[in-house]
């Protein structure tokens, strides 16, 4: 509106202004003067009629908005001039944002984001007070077992409502067809207390879920619902088969509601009082089982709840004492205390394992970007430099410094807001390529990764970070342009003074600073990985394979499983290409852990330890190409009734028995629920492996015969060692399988990718540092390049008098690389400073590398001073190659 | 700025008494604006120096705020013109700037007091 009558009225008064003129000419020709008088006199008394169309023009803007929009175009129009720099600027900054933006929207989802309940604040988590530090049994992330949380249900102030979930996979379907699905046990109270209401049908309720309930209601992920039933309302009231009992769909979860664990999805919820149609796990008083979970009562706050639950769970804790264990043992139990911890986001196994890691790749990304600013902070600064005339002779006809100051800016702003929409676009891509990989390339993991405020807040604010980093010093240079001396010495022509300079050179310095924190990082991480894969297991894991089998549909009785495992043992052994087979409990370098406390009378300087236990069968050693050191392998004399034996590796016997003899020697383990105390002799020994994870130190094993395994279950857990690839191994297993017991059911995997596949998160790191690092350094090279030819540009006639004056041309080479070398030597040592302050954050995520390793810090320096001495070496031989006469001339 | 400062529309007349003396003006009959300047001057004796850097802007905002009005008509000399008058609102509008100026001319004349020679 304002805009269209300004447009007019400007019109209109161009006119107006015409017709005074013409009139005023008339009146002074009728008092007499001469033509040209009469016009002189007219335009005299008009003035300036630029003047009065810019009052009125003005009167019709408001001003700030017009003059912003002014500067953007003209900004625009500056661009526009030299596309190969702002489409690398845009480029440039567009990655370095996104990569940002990517690593913060993964932070965000993971440990930012509220879960979308209601008043997600008030929800709590009852944990054990200090962890339960590996007591009992557990495979989740749990703090109560099923009878403490009935203790807590019963007895608990704190919270208006409590629940209790725990997470399971469920089989589902039947036959061939069936697949393992993630799942979710929950008591009824759960979806009431979250304030989750359902999408479609309802969702469980108190009433669903009563001891010793049948099975029957379930409810559904939004996720699953439009996977199995295509997102139709037929869904509620349709049958699913899951564990091999019937159960009914009642509900749909709401699209937003990925469950309680950030990160892992869930397909179904069954109540929590179902699981005894599978097994005793309810009443195991050892046996973590469950998250307990409450909203705050009103005017309760986190630490009265944490005071009332240290107070209080010292009671429950007596009223459901596990069987079994030994005195030891029970102490540690009776002092546990529970306490409360804020769940408003959630748990997350994926949280612990990779918020670490993911702050400190928001970090590297953050300073690539930092780096990327200093290059364009050269790149504009030596734009500036070469309007520098311009400036001085806009300032010297009276623009005012903060107009151009805001004009210089602008450029900078379109550039940052050009970047920051472009890395936006790119984040998304990034951060869920990045989840994808977390999850070893497939769909296990779910982040709710949309932006939301915070992630906008986030963009915005490096986008102007960045603005005000690359753009502030060039614009503060061109206002301060000196007028007088600009204009001399530009229409002069000399020699640049030394100061000009000083800026760029601080950059540089600065670039090649915080590369070298990059490149040492790069290069830590990438060592750290190769250690890892490479490091000594004690096991060859080339060819072997593992298969699980589980034969709970064959129903066999619990005296005649040692028999059926027996008979599937020798079935898999006689496949083809299978060279060696054995059964184990625990796969190697898995993630999980058995261990057990002992007593032995001999033990030099000790009563007692612990050690891993594996239970195994004869061949485990020559299946997994363990050597056996001393003693004997497990025969068939090895019976549940003959004497209990033990093989421990090499680890046991130093840290038990020095260098003495250990064969022979006999312990005793003490009791924990099922695994009675057990005399056991030492009939061999075994070379040293890893056991839970690649990173820890060889541990003491003890294997003992598999059957005289306390426990053995209607499962085994087979390896095998194949002539054949892995691969077709278990192809070939799963065959023979399938044909002679199509109802039992299997897991399969290669150790070797299992265990690549744990090495993710170093994978990650390695991954990402090292390409940035490399981008760090491809860009202080850029940097160095461009700032290098620019002032040897500017030097040239300086460097044409000296050439005149009898400089040899390897002198000014000289001169070029001594200015080089004493900025990577401020660099480097500001990057080694730099370095040794960030070394704590990452210590932890290392594998037998320290992050300030002389060795590692020396080949960074090696890396950054090759490439700067490269990114010197066109421009130094460009100076010497300056032709004096040719310089001097053309001032 | 240095621009702003010289477009504020009253050069070197008190703010407002160029509005006003536009409104007297085209209260006779309506003008363009070089009728106007002309006006002005004339009957000041030629101690008001109109600038159309000022007067322009004026009968802008004059007419932006629905005191004045305008239409095209043709000048003395067959030229198309824009002419302006006076509205109902810049009646009541001059007799308001009338009176304020009036008691302010009271009001500095009481200051200064009679002339003594």
């Amino acid at each position: 509106m304002l805009w269209r009558r300004r447009r007019r009225q400007d019109r209109e008064l161009a006119e107006e202004l015409e017709l005074y003129l013409a009139q005023e000419i008339e009146d002074n020709r009728a008092r007499g003067m001469s033509a040209d008088d009469a016009r002189a006199a007219a335009r005299k008394k008009l003035g300036s009629r630029a003047l009065a169309r810019e009052a009125v023009y003005e009167m019709n803007s408001v001003r700030w908005l017009d003059t912003v929009w002014g500067d953007l175009k003209y900004g625009l129009r500056q661009l526009r001039l030299s596309p190969g720099f702002a489409v690398t600027a845009i480029l440039t900054l567009a990655l370095g944002i996104g990569a940002n933006t990517a690593m913060f929207e993964l932070l965000n989802a993971l440990r930012l984001r509220s879960l979308p309940v209601e008043r997600p604040g008030e929800i709590m988590q009852v944990v054990v007070d200090g962890g339960i530090k590996g007591w009992g049994t557990s495979d989740g992330p749990y703090d109560a077992t099923n009878p403490l949380w009935e203790e807590i249900r019963r007895n608990q102030q704190a919270f208006s409502k409590v629940f209790a979930w725990s997470r399971s996979g469920f089989l589902y379907g039947e036959g061939v067809q069936a697949k393992i699905i993630p799942g979710v046990l929950a008591t009824g109270g759960m979806f009431s207390t979250l304030g989750v209401k359902p999408y479609r049908g309802r969702l469980l309720s108190e009433g669903d879920d009563r001891r010793g309930c049948a099975p029957g209601p379930t409810v559904i992920s939004y996720g699953m619902w439009q996977r199995e039933f295509g997102g139709q309302d037929s869904a509620i009231g349709a049958k699913l088969m899951l564990n091999d009992k019937l159960f009914e769909v009642v509900g749909v979860t709401p699209p937003e509601y990925l469950g309680l664990e950030v990160g892992n999805r869930f397909d179904v919820v069954v109540p929590h009082c179902v699981q005894h149609v599978w097994g005793d796990g309810l009443e195991q008083k050892h046996v973590w089982a469950v998250i307990v979970m409450g909203r705050l009562r009103p005017g309760w706050t986190e630490e009265k709840a944490a005071q009332h639950l240290k107070a209080a769970s010292g009671q429950w804790f007596a009223a459901v004492p596990p069987t079994g264990y030994a005195a030891s043992g029970m102490a540690t139990w009776q002092r546990f205390r529970l306490t409360a911890a804020p769940a408003g986001t959630g748990v997350s196994g994926l949280r612990e394992q990779y918020e670490r890691s993911l702050w400190l790749l928001l970090g590297i990304t953050s300073l690539v970007l930092v780096i990327a600013c200093a290059n364009l902070a050269n790149l504009m600064l030596a734009r500036a430099a070469s309007r520098e005339r311009e400036m001085a002779v806009r300032l010297a006809i009276g623009a005012s410094r903060k107009r151009l100051l805001a004009q210089v800016l602008s450029e900078s702003l379109l550039l940052a807001a050009a970047g920051a929409a472009l890395g936006a676009m790119l984040a998304g891509t990034l951060s869920r390529t990045l989840l994808w990989y977390l999850g070893n390339g497939k769909d296990e993991h779910q982040l709710d990764l949309s932006s939301d405020w915070r992630v906008l807040v986030f963009t915005t604010a490096v986008a102007l970070a960045t603005c005000l980093l690359f753009g502030l010093a060039p614009a503060l240079r061109s206002a301060k342009a000196d007028v007088a001396g600009t204009i001399h010495v530009g229409a002069r022509g000399a020699t640049a003074g030394r100061n000009q300079f000083l800026f760029h050179r601080f950059l540089i310095a600065g670039q090649i600073a915080v590369s070298l924190v990059l490149v040492v990082g790069a290069l830590v991480f990438v060592r750290s990985f190769h250690k890892l894969t490479t490091v000594e297991t004690g096991i060859r894991q080339e060819g072997v394979a593992v298969h699980f089998i589980n034969f709970v549909p064959l129903k066999v009785a619990q005296e005649a499983r040692l028999s059926m495992q027996r008979q599937l043992l020798d079935r898999v052994r006689s496949v083809p290409g299978i060279e060696h087979a054995s059964t184990t409990t625990h796969v190697a370098m898995g993630g999980g852990s058995w261990a057990l406390a002992f007593r032995a009378p001999d033990l030099p300087g000790k009563d007692g330890g612990w050690s891993r236990f594996t239970w195994a069968s004869a061949d485990y050693f020559k299946t997994m190409g363990i050597p056996l050191k001393a003693g004997r392998d497990f025969t068939d004399r090895d019976t549940p009734t003959s004497p209990h034996v033990v093989i421990v590796n090499e680890a046991f016997v130093r840290k038990y028995y020095g260098n003495a003899n250990a064969i022979g020697r006999q312990f005793r383990t003490t009791g924990e629920p099922g695994y009675p105390p057990t005399p056991y002799e030492i009939v061999g020994v075994a070379g040293d492996t890893k056991y839970f994870d690649l990173r820890e130190e060889m541990p003491p094993i003890a294997y003992a015969p598999q059957t005289q395994n306390p426990r053995v279950g209607p499962w085994i857990r087979i390896v095998t060692r194949s002539s054949i690839p892995a691969e077709d191994a278990i192809a070939a297993v799963q065959r023979v399988m399938q044909a002679e017991y199509p109802s039992v059911r299997m897991g399969q995997f290669v150790l070797r990718t299992m265990v690549e596949e744990r090495l993710v998160r170093e994978r990650l790191l390695a991954w990402v540092s090292g390409f940035f690092g490399a981008l760090a350094v491809v860009l202080a090279m850029i940097g160095l390049y461009g700032v290098l030819s620019y002032t040897v540009a500017r030097r040239r006639n300086e460097i044409g008098i000296r050439l005149a004056l009898g400089s040899e041309r390897r002198g000014i080479v000289r001169l070029v690389m001594v200015e080089v070398a004493v900025l990577v030597a401020v660099g480097v040592a500001a990057g080694g400073a730099l370095t040794y302050m960030a070394r704590q954050g990452v210590g932890s995520l290392l594998f037998d590398v320290t992050p300030t390793d002389p060795e590692m810090l020396v080949a960074a320096i090696a890396v950054l001073a090759f490439i700067a001495g490269a990114g010197s070496l066109i421009p130094a031989w460009r100076a010497a190659g300056v032709n004096p006469v040719v310089a001097l001339r053309a001032e | 700025m240095a621009r702003k400062k010289q477009s504020d529309g009253s050069g070197d007349m008190l703010a407002g008494t160029l509005d006003m003396m536009i409104l007297k003006t085209l209260l006779a009959a309506p003008a363009h604006g070089h009728t106007i300047a002309h006006a002005i001057e004339k009957s000041s004796d030629e101690v008001l120096q109109v600038e159309h850097g000022s007067l322009y802007p004026a009968l802008y905002k004059l007419e932006n705020k629905g005191w004045i009005a305008s239409f095209w008509g043709t000048s003395e000399n067959n030229r198309r013109a824009k002419y302006y008058r006076i509205t109902p609102d810049g009646r009541k509008q001059l007799s308001n700037e009338r009176s304020r100026w009036e008691s302010l001319v009271r009001a500095v004349g009481q200051v200064l007091g009679p002339v003594e020679d």
